[in-house]
């Protein structure tokens, strides 16, 4: 780090857990941000501000004005742009040091487990259960950490899937996959602002956490959060032994 | 009695998102307080045919099979997805 670097970024390294260590960890990072919409804006956003070394930013919508009332990567400027191009330029504004790999489409298929396969962590950020599992497949054959949000209406779910750890579960441990969930997709649904953000910072948190190596995540818990009362409850998660996604790992 | 939480869509689906329920004497498992509940009718039924719906008891994830006793606290939550 030279000096420009140790000041900015010295309310990191003034914390034990930390340091100057952890801050030479997130510089030298690579973090996947899987959807640059509610969540993910507020995520990309600390991410870049902490210093991540590259971020790269997936989502293969365009910015309607619907998404301003709560993406705060994007503005009116941006209505009609693709979410990653707009995105990276606000990434930019916030910290040029960061490298911003913009990846305007849906990953999926080889090209998505390429793109894990290159990050340090994933977070998904996206809005449909389709690619929550086809993120966590590829995150739990290629053994990297997963961060994993949701955010409509006033419900929150988040919970970090790090199956590195002996034990640990998958998200299909929690919510197999095939059992046709309705979509509550935001297209139709009302979402409350602050939730997107309260949750994205919160995944932004346990991504840096991973990154540095500190703190006990979210890994084997499930936070619940109602925002209408603000009650969050955390579940405790056990491993499916029959898990095909994970089971033989 | 068996406190009960309700999350996400299902909150929403019931109008509460918490109750105190004097579960019958022969109440078991956490099955059988689902069953318990859907026989209100209505909405209630949602408790059986939500996919994916998941229980926790007293913040563990649980199963159907999974006892529940007088003082424990139900969770019953589907998965959210939206970003
Ligand atoms: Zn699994």
């Amino acid at each position: 780090m030279n000096d420009q670097q140790l000041l900015r970024y010295s309310r990191h390294i003034l914390l034990d857990p930390i340091g100057i260590e952890g801050q030479e960890r997130f510089l030298a990072a690579r973090a996947l941000v899987i959807g640059a919409g509610g969540l993910g804006s507020p995520a990309a956003l600390y991410l870049a501000a902490a210093g991540v070394g590259t971020l790269a930013l997936a989502d293969g919508d365009t910015v309607d004005l619907t998404n301003l009332q709560r993406q705060i990567l994007h503005t009116e400027a941006s209505v009609g742009r693709p979410k990653a191009e707009s995105g990276r330029d606000a990434l930019q504004r916030l910290n040029p040091e960061t490298r911003v790999e913009v990846i305007a489409r849906r990953l999926e298929g080889a090209d998505l487990e390429a793109e894990v396969a290159k990050a340090d962590v994933v977070l998904d950020c996206c809005d449909n259960f389709a690619t929550r599992h086809a993120v966590n497949r590829a995150c739990v054959k290629l053994g990297k950490p997963l961060v994993s949000g949701a955010a409509v209406r006033f419900d929150g779910q988040i919970s970090v899937f790090d199956t590195r750890q002996p034990g640990a579960p998958c998200y299909h441990c929690l919510f197999p996959e095939g059992e046709d969930v309705e979509e509550v997709r935001c297209a139709t649904m009302g979402v409350f602002a602050p939730l997107t953000g309260i949750i994205g910072t919160l995944q932004a948190a346990e991504a840096l956490k991973l990154l540095a190596g500190c703190g006990q995540t979210l890994g084997g818990r499930l936070l619940l959060l109602d925002a209408l009362t603000m009650e969050w409850r955390t579940v405790r998660l056990q491993k499916d032994p029959g898990c095909p996604v994970c089971g033989s790992r | 009695m068996i406190k009960v939480l309700y999350f996400a869509g299902l909150r929403e689906a019931l109008g509460t998102a918490a109750e105190e329920v004097s579960p019958p004497l022969d109440l078991l498992d956490v099955g059988a307080l689902r069953a318990h509940l859907a026989a209100r009718g209505g909405d209630w039924e949602k408790l059986l045919t939500t996919k994916n719906l998941r229980f926790a008891v007293n913040q563990d994830m649980a199963r159907a099979d999974t006892p529940v006793h007088d003082g424990d606290e139900v969770a019953f939550f589907p998965p959210v997805t939206g970003g």
